[in-house]
């Protein structure tokens, strides 16, 4: 790691560290901005990596969430009573029990999206292309339909995750909730960072590029791609787990198998970034939670339509995302040696 | 778990007859998905949201006291201009580009229009009522709506005039022309922007009847689009592009196959199922297809 890095790294953390207390009042935006780019990364290691574009990982965002909040409260109360009657009002959580279940419920809710993730990808992941983006559309979607009639986890009427115990200070919550999903962000980044430093980076480059080819020089694809999509999933559920805590309120279709919210936001912030990079779904991320809140703040009920409309733009004018931009125009930045003779060359053809 | 339907053999009537005149009306939508699929290589998310567009087109005609069945004729022909309109504007730019592009792009188009019809027309389950009455058949035990009917009858025939004019006409020679060779059929003189233009349009039309007719027949939502969007890329995969006897039979295996999966296991899964059995589906395929050594590219 060079200076600069280090620089950059330990600003970040420092900065990261005392958000919550410099801008108090964003302490809910910060943490969602986290869950976001946590999303957009892992995403980013199959979709953009890999080049299987899912609108799947919705899946195991919801599943998590629905997990986490299910173990917190079935490890203390019976959870056909709490979703029945809105148990919150019934059955209160104490502190300890809270965050012994919250543990609990984020492993659960990590490990499980992830063995589901290794059971189906076999089936799954043998698609190619639009095949595979269809098939995982109907799977986040099919997934919200049949949980929304499931009666033990709410049905259509949602499930309300257990309220924050009372621990003396009003402001717990926000950085509870903050500092958690700080630390799922950094521990997805120093995974990710990891991970592209490996040759399992190139293998998964590699079945981007040229599936057949990958496997003719005796690369297992299958077993590779089954092993991207488990990252992918492991981090999706956690993220989830902390989403749902921290809307406090579950959804089959409107807050967990959102496909039409947060399905897209994924792929949209990992593509507004730059596919295929370690900081474009980071820069995506961050840009796109700015211009989304301001959005709905500013033009509530016109979201959707800028959404569509940001959609369009950005796949048609703008595929190459903010990173590939910056590599296009500033090639020496990343490591790339242009012949200054052949630079001149391509520009005259032009 | 409710397995009446297999108790009374009426019911088993009654379903298998709801699930084909529904088929009918889904391999109405499937077939422009296999038109624009074949033609230009691009799936359309937005074809759902097209359908319903269609439907929200007759149930106005309705509300201002037309009967909406006239909807059937003035439906296609809004929907032709507004095709050709979302072809100039988007599709012309993801045509020849990869497909997830242009998933992603009608993507897009799917939440703009389902956010503007909920802004135009109101969150409301509604339909446009018909007053065709009802057809009572097997001593009174099995009721078919007449609409029904006439949604089937209206749609086997514009799909058999539509394969008329495929065959016979100069444009739909020029079409057949692009789907085989793009660029054989423009060093033959084809305008092939204009022969996508109208595939699209002609597609978006398909879209427009076939919403109309279920406005009449059934309910719509603007939310609803998705799954006809879903249940007609079902039926392209299952039959095979440019298979029209296929397209019309697995669309009716489709809709009978929904019919049962509402009896059996009740509406809220509806849906559900449906989605389900696209994974399903794509899974059973891929697994043929190994076994060949084949992808489809």
């Amino acid at each position: 790691m060079n200076k600069n890095n280090l620089i950059l790294y330990s600003g970040i953390l420092i900065f990261g560290l005392a958000a919550p207390f410099l801008f108090p009042a964003f302490k809910v935006q910060l943490s969602i901005l986290c869950v976001l780019i946590v999303l957009a990364t892992t995403w980013n290691i199959q979709g953009g990596e890999m080049g299987y574009n899912s609108f799947g990982n919705i899946l195991f965002y919801g599943l998590g969430m629905y997990l986490c909040a299910s173990v917190q409260v079935g490890m203390f109360f019976p959870l056909a009573e709490w979703t029945e009657s809105g148990g919150e009002k019934t059955f209160v959580h104490t502190p300890a029990q809270f965050f012994q279940g919250m543990a609990v419920g984020l492993v659960v809710a990590a490990i499980v999206p992830t063995i589901i993730a290794g059971l189906i990808g076999y089936s799954i992941l043998g698609l190619r292309g639009h095949y595979f983006a269809i098939c995982t559309l109907g799977l986040g979607v099919a997934a919200g339909e049949i949980s929304g009639g499931i009666e033990i986890i709410g049905a259509g009427q949602g499930f309300t995750t257990p309220p924050f115990p009372d621990v003396g200070s009003l402001e717990a919550r926000g950085e509870f909730f903050y500092f958690l999903s700080f630390f799922t962000l950094i521990l997805t980044f120093i995974a990710v960072r990891s991970i592209y430093s490996t040759r399992f980076k190139l293998i998964l480059n590699a079945i981007r590029d040229n599936e057949d080819k990958a496997e003719a020089m005796g690369i297992e694809t299958m077993k590779y791609k089954i092993i991207g999509w488990m990252i992918s999933a492991f981090f999706c559920g956690l993220a989830g787990g902390i989403m749902g805590g921290l809307v406090g309120y579950i959804d089959s279709t409107d807050v967990a198998f959102d496909g039409r919210e947060m399905g897209v936001f994924m792929v949209l912030m990992a593509i507004l970034g730059g596919k295929g990079t370690l900081w474009g779904p980071i820069i995506g991320a961050t840009i796109f939670h700015i211009f989304k809140e301001g959005f709905w703040t500013f033009f509530l009920g016109w979201q959707y339509v800028a959404l569509g409309v940001l959609i369009v733009v950005i796949v048609i004018y703008f595929p190459e995302g903010i990173m590939g931009w910056l590599r296009e125009k500033y090639p020496e930045r990343f490591g790339e040696v242009v012949d200054e003779k052949d630079r001149k060359a391509q520009v005259e053809l032009k | 778990m409710d397995f009446m339907v297999f108790q009374y053999p009426m019911i088993t009537v009654q379903a298998c007859l709801d699930g084909i005149l529904l088929g009918i009306l889904f391999a109405l939508i499937a077939y422009g998905m296999a038109l624009q699929w074949g033609v230009m290589n691009i799936i359309n998310i937005a074809q759902g949201d097209l359908v319903i567009l269609g439907g929200y087109i007759a149930y106005f005609m309705y509300l201002y006291g037309i009967h909406p069945a006239w909807g059937v004729i003035v439906a296609p022909v809004i929907m032709y201009f507004l095709g050709v309109l979302i072809y100039k504007l988007v599709i012309n730019k993801v045509v020849d580009r990869d497909l997830f592009i242009s998933i992603l792009a009608t993507f897009g188009i799917s939440i703009l229009f389902m956010q503007l019809m909920n802004f135009a027309f109101g969150a409301d389950v509604v339909l446009a009522n018909s007053d065709y009455g009802t057809t009572m058949l097997f001593n009174n035990n099995v009721v078919l709506p007449n609409s029904k009917l006439f949604s089937a009858f209206i749609s086997i025939l514009f799909a058999i005039c539509l394969v008329i004019y495929m065959k016979k006409s100069k444009l739909g020679r020029a079409i057949r022309a692009t789907a085989q060779n793009a660029r054989a059929a423009k060093i033959l003189g084809v305008d092939t922007e204009k022969v996508y233009a109208a595939t699209f349009g002609i597609n978006a039309a398909l879209c427009g009847v076939a919403g109309a007719l279920i406005s009449i027949t059934f309910t719509i939502h603007p939310y609803m689009g998705l799954p006809y969007t879903i249940r007609s890329f079902m039926i392209v995969i299952v039959a095979g592009l440019g298979n029209l006897p296929g397209v019309a039979m697995s669309g009716m295996g489709l809709g009978v196959f929904e019919e049962f999966a509402d009896y059996i296991l009740g509406t809220e899964f509806r849906i559900g199922s449906v989605f389900l059995l696209l994974v399903l589906i794509l899974v059973y395929r891929r697994f043929k297809l190994s076994r060949k050594r084949e992808y489809l590219k």
